[in-house]
């Protein structure tokens, strides 16, 4: 089963051609990493899916991305692709607001308001993010007095609070320390089983050790995708092998 | 050489910095001096509580609740009409405003603060008195559009300094434009808009001129909205020009309260960004 399926898509920010000719099956239920070097459009490619590009002026996407069969560059409710396709950022990026309100934004922004309703999904999340037992004393305080670690965990939390399909990961563990980036590659493989993750990283021995599947991302282009123990021990492409080698990038 | 111009420079801008903090000190000396002494004389809760003023009389009252009263109402009138149109001005400008509109409104809203407080009363006495009487409320609504511009440009930048971050994450939570700048975005911005409002305050309090040319100036406690009342600003400018000796003393005194008012306000306001920090 795949949760995404591009075909020929193109994608122009200006005069610039960021993403040229991808063609891509994703699968659902599954860990799928995109890497490549800076400025590779893994990134770009991966904010096509939930639609954050059309945020940026001046950009362009041509061809298709259907999510479970229904293009959503078509009349898709935005809200409704954005609740089912979730996104964690590279930099935590937690409100201003309590640990508890964090959670709660999407699901009362989606029409939750029941107390007893919101309680049940905001524990929910928090256990699925495995930061329950950390903040359950501190639901009513600020989220940014969380560790950097933390943080980024509730984000995870707070996008599993609307119960998406797909999770969108930029880079989740640029910005933290080896000991919290382990704790959410734990987290992310043990909710590979319930949904249909997708994350861009830099580092490559985070997707060798994480994903189902690896995409190689260079200039725009997808150099070769496949099972990530075979894409890394036996590339086909020479400048796959040259990227995951070092010798690039 | 280089040293001594090095530390004659550092004398300069320790100098220019004294001077704000000199001017600051000598009007609270010459306020204390010369407004401290009628203060005790009537005695400190006769003269905040006191509910006569009647300065020339034999024997005169100094009683200046009516005034306090005045300021009070007016003050907290016109932030209740400004703020919340200062802040949705913001909001627009910011986050909803295509460009070509930005570059008419923005100057327009910047052009209100230029405008001499004089010409805002003449306005208020043409467009607002005719309606409202000199009154409270016209008092209210003039100077609710007075502190517009200060109110709207201090909200804006304080809008626009949150994180995009935010933004795309209530986006990415399927939230819609509306529903992330007025979750997200203006919580994010609260200090910012708490200073605003303080700034609004101290405006509005502060002003003189085109408060007298509507507000009627009755020096006594206002009972509804749609009378007259007198503000401690008016009621120094009204009375100082024929005021002598404790007359006088009264009025300075009744300038000692007004700084106290700011002084409070904004000590407030520091205590409320400190702790939401």
């Amino acid at each position: 089963m795949n949760c995404f399926e591009i075909k020929d898509l193109h994608l122009y920010y200006g005069a610039f051609h960021a993403l040229k000719n991808v063609s891509l099956d994703i699968a659902a239920k599954n860990i799928t990493a995109f890497i490549g070097p800076s400025g590779c459009g893994k990134s770009t490619f991966l904010k096509t899916l939930n639609r954050m590009n059309d945020l940026v002026e001046g950009c362009v996407i041509k061809g298709s991305v259907q999510l479970d069969g229904e293009d959503i560059y078509g009349g898709i409710d935005l809200s409704r692709l954005r609740r089912r396709v979730g996104m964690v950022f590279q930099k935590p990026n937690p409100f201003p607001m309590s640990v508890y309100d964090n959670i709660a934004f999407g699901p009362r922004t989606h029409g939750v308001r029941k107390r007893y309703e919101l309680d049940a999904i905001v524990e929910g999340a928090l256990k699925d993010a495995a930061i329950w037992d950390e903040v359950k004393d501190r639901l009513k305080s600020p989220a940014l007095g969380l560790s950097g670690g933390q943080q980024q965990r509730l984000c995870i939390a707070r996008a599993l609070a609307v119960a998406p399909e797909v999770l969108l990961l930029d880079e989740p563990t640029s910005a933290l320390d080896p000991i919290s980036t382990g704790k959410i590659e734990e987290l992310l493989l043990a909710l590979r089983d319930k949904y249909s993750i997708i994350i861009v990283t830099h580092n490559m021995q985070q997707a060798a050790r994480i994903s189902d599947t690896t995409v190689f991302f260079l200039l725009g282009e997808i150099i070769e995708y496949g099972e990530t123990e075979t894409l890394f021990a036996r590339p086909a492409n020479k400048r796959t092998e040259a990227y995951i080698t070092g010798r690039f990038g | 050489m280089n040293n001594t111009l090095e530390r004659g420079m550092g004398a300069v801008f320790f100098l220019s910095a004294a001077a704000s903090i000199l001017a600051v000190a000598l009007i609270c000396g010459f306020l204390l001096v010369n407004g401290l002494p009628i203060i005790f004389k009537t005695g400190p809760l006769e003269f905040l509580f006191g509910l006569e003023w009647s300065p020339t009389d034999t024997p005169p009252a100094f009683g200046i609740l009516p005034m306090i009263a005045g300021s009070v109402y007016i003050t907290a009138g016109a932030v209740l009409i400004g703020l919340p149109i200062g802040v949705l001005t913001a909001i627009f400008l910011a986050h909803a405003c295509p460009k070509r509109i930005y570059a008419l409104i923005k100057p327009g809203v910047d052009l209100l603060a230029g405008i001499p407080s004089v010409v805002y009363g003449f306005f208020g006495m043409a467009a607002i008195v005719p309606y409202t009487g000199n009154s409270i409320l016209s008092a209210c609504i003039l100077l609710g559009i007075m502190i517009l511009p200060t109110v709207t440009a201090i909200s804006e930048s304080a809008l626009r300094a949150v994180p995009q971050e935010y933004y795309k994450g209530a986006l990415a939570l399927g939230a819609g434009h509306y529903r992330a700048v007025f979750s997200v975005v203006l919580p994010a911005a609260r200090s910012g808009v708490l200073a605003a409002a303080v700034l609004g305050i101290g405006r509005a309090i502060g002003e003189t001129m085109a408060v007298i040319m509507v507000a009627g100036n009755q020096a006594r406690i206002p009972v509804s909205f749609l009378k007259g009342a007198r503000t401690l600003t008016a009621n120094i400018v009204i009375e100082m020009g024929y005021a002598a000796e404790q007359h006088r003393e009264a009025l300075i005194a009744c300038g000692a309260v007004l700084l106290l008012f700011i002084l409070a306000i904004n000590i407030s306001f520091s205590a409320l960004t400190r702790r939401k920090a």
